[in-house]
């Protein structure tokens, strides 16, 4: 049986932790044979910079070709193929599938039609699961541990997908969650119902100082004005939930500032030669994680020896 | 029970299913549900008609059909509150509970419009769940949001 990764709900506890356990052994022995005469297809309907070349560096690392496209005007799309098509044609030219699709649920369906493991590199605003777990590598690196952490999540909490996978993939770590936002972007009920259903404690506020100073990690997101039904509320939270430097003098030594990217205006550039800021090396987790999913896909068992994560 | 008055005006059948309580406005949904169109059985059905339970009801009687739970199961997404009999010589001898469906494929449209179930030629797929509320709500295999029950459209 193949295993896809499509959506965070897919993978376990155990196996998070068995990809954490991998970024980081290929972060140590970054160069790595194992998937040398492998051909990985990269399908990017939908332009994205930082996920696309990750995911190819990651393949690269490993020593596995890519084949695909970044931008769907060169391909057959245009001339109306349906995904169904394109995924089961290709997927006889490759050993996995990496997809980004602007239409939610495309990455679910492709996993169905294509005879080899897919993995979803965003399908619309429903799921990134590879963020989700790039985000816990890098709460696992810069704290320690997963178990009890204290995050705030600040910005756009009501669109974010990157918050709701986090949010749900923490829930098996007994985080406590502080929400940050403006009323119009509130976390959604249904996500306050999983925290309650799964007996997680979290506090809201408006106020972006109330709880910073207990905070482990503040994991901060895009406020966008399109987000806005009306723009005359966008200019009065604008500068509202923006992280400047000063704000950051009395917060906890071990706290880190993560942010999905890109980043527009809601972290001050002050702030990214403060040691708490660790956006940039997220991104460099992000290979290593990718590494990691790509290797635990292609059920390339005994590269890692399990190490204890107490 | 319908009255006597309203047997009149749906005719009784010898042998066969009795479908009553269904709103007036969710019939032609059951009958998609139920593949009525698609039986050569003879169906006789009434609707507006007038009821003490709700407001305007409608009734199908289909004359020498059964149908398992299963295929019952989905008139709890559009008419919870259906009774449904089996008639064998004019007599009612076995009244179905309707249970939800545990799943739906097909059937129903995801009411998302960004969902690839709306853009492209793919069957639906979705969980039942039931929300606090005590709504039943429908869960979408690809885009993974809910379709309330509320808002649920068929395909067409």
């Amino acid at each position: 049986m193949k295993r896809d990764l499509v959506s965070i709900h897919d993978i376990s506890k155990d196996e998070m932790l068995e990809i954490i356990r991998r970024a980081a052994y290929f972060e140590k022995h970054p160069i790595s044979e194992i998937l040398k005469g492998r051909v990985i297809a990269s399908l990017f309907f939908e332009p994205s910079t930082r996920t696309r070349l990750s995911f190819e560096s990651a393949i690269n690392h490993l020593g596995g070709r890519v084949i695909g496209f970044s931008d769907t005007k060169a391909t057959s799309q245009t001339k109306g193929e349906t995904l169904n098509d394109t995924i089961r044609v290709v997927s006889n030219y490759c050993d996995m599938i990496v997809m980004r699709h602007p239409i939610e649920g495309a990455s679910r369906f492709a996993s169905e039609v294509s005879s080899v493991p897919v993995v979803n590199a965003g399908d619309g605003a429903n799921q990134h699961p590879s963020q989700t777990l790039l985000d816990l590598y890098s709460i696992y690196k810069t704290q320690g541990r997963l178990d009890g952490i204290n995050i705030m999540m600040v910005g756009d909490l009501k669109y974010g997908r990157t918050v709701h996978s986090l949010l749900q993939a923490l829930s098996h770590f007994k985080a406590h969650f502080t929400f940050v936002s403006p009323k119009e972007l509130n976390l959604p009920d249904e996500y306050k119902e999983f925290l309650k259903v799964n007996g997680q404690s979290f506090y809201e506020t408006e106020d972006i100082m109330e709880c910073m100073n207990e905070a482990d990690i503040l994991y901060m997101t895009r406020v966008q004005r399109e987000r806005f039904p009306d723009p005359m509320e966008y200019e009065k939270v604008k500068d509202t939930y923006i992280l400047k430097k000063e704000m950051l003098d009395r917060t906890k030594p071990n706290m880190k500032i993560l942010h999905p990217l890109p980043r527009v205006n809601e972290i001050a550039l002050d702030v990214d030669n403060s040691d708490h800021a660790y956006y940039f090396e997220q991104t460099r987790n992000g290979m290593f994680t990718r590494m990691g999913i790509i290797s635990y896909l292609s059920e390339i068992n005994g590269i890692v020896e399990p190490f204890n994560f107490d | 029970m319908s009255t006597e008055k309203e047997f009149l005006k749906v005719r009784a059948i010898k042998n066969g299913t009795v479908i009553d309580h269904i709103p007036a406005s969710a019939v032609f949904n059951v009958i998609k549900l139920l593949e009525l169109d698609k039986v050569e059985n003879e169906i006789i059905f009434g609707t507006n008609l007038g009821s003490k339970l709700m407001d305007k009801k409608a009734l199908i009687k289909i004359v020498d059909k059964y149908f398992g739970e299963d295929e019952l199961s989905y008139l709890a997404l559009v008419a919870p509150m259906a009774s449904v009999s089996t008639i064998k010589d004019f007599e009612v001898v076995e009244k179905h509970k309707i249970q939800p469906p545990k799943e739906v494929n097909g059937y129903v449209c995801c009411a998302n419009p960004m969902c690839i179930t709306n853009k492209e030629d793919i069957c639906t797929h979705f969980t039942v769940t039931l929300k606090e509320s005590g709504e039943l709500a429908l869960k979408c295999r690809y885009c993974e949001k809910e379709t309330r029950i509320n808002s649920l459209k068929l395909i067409k």
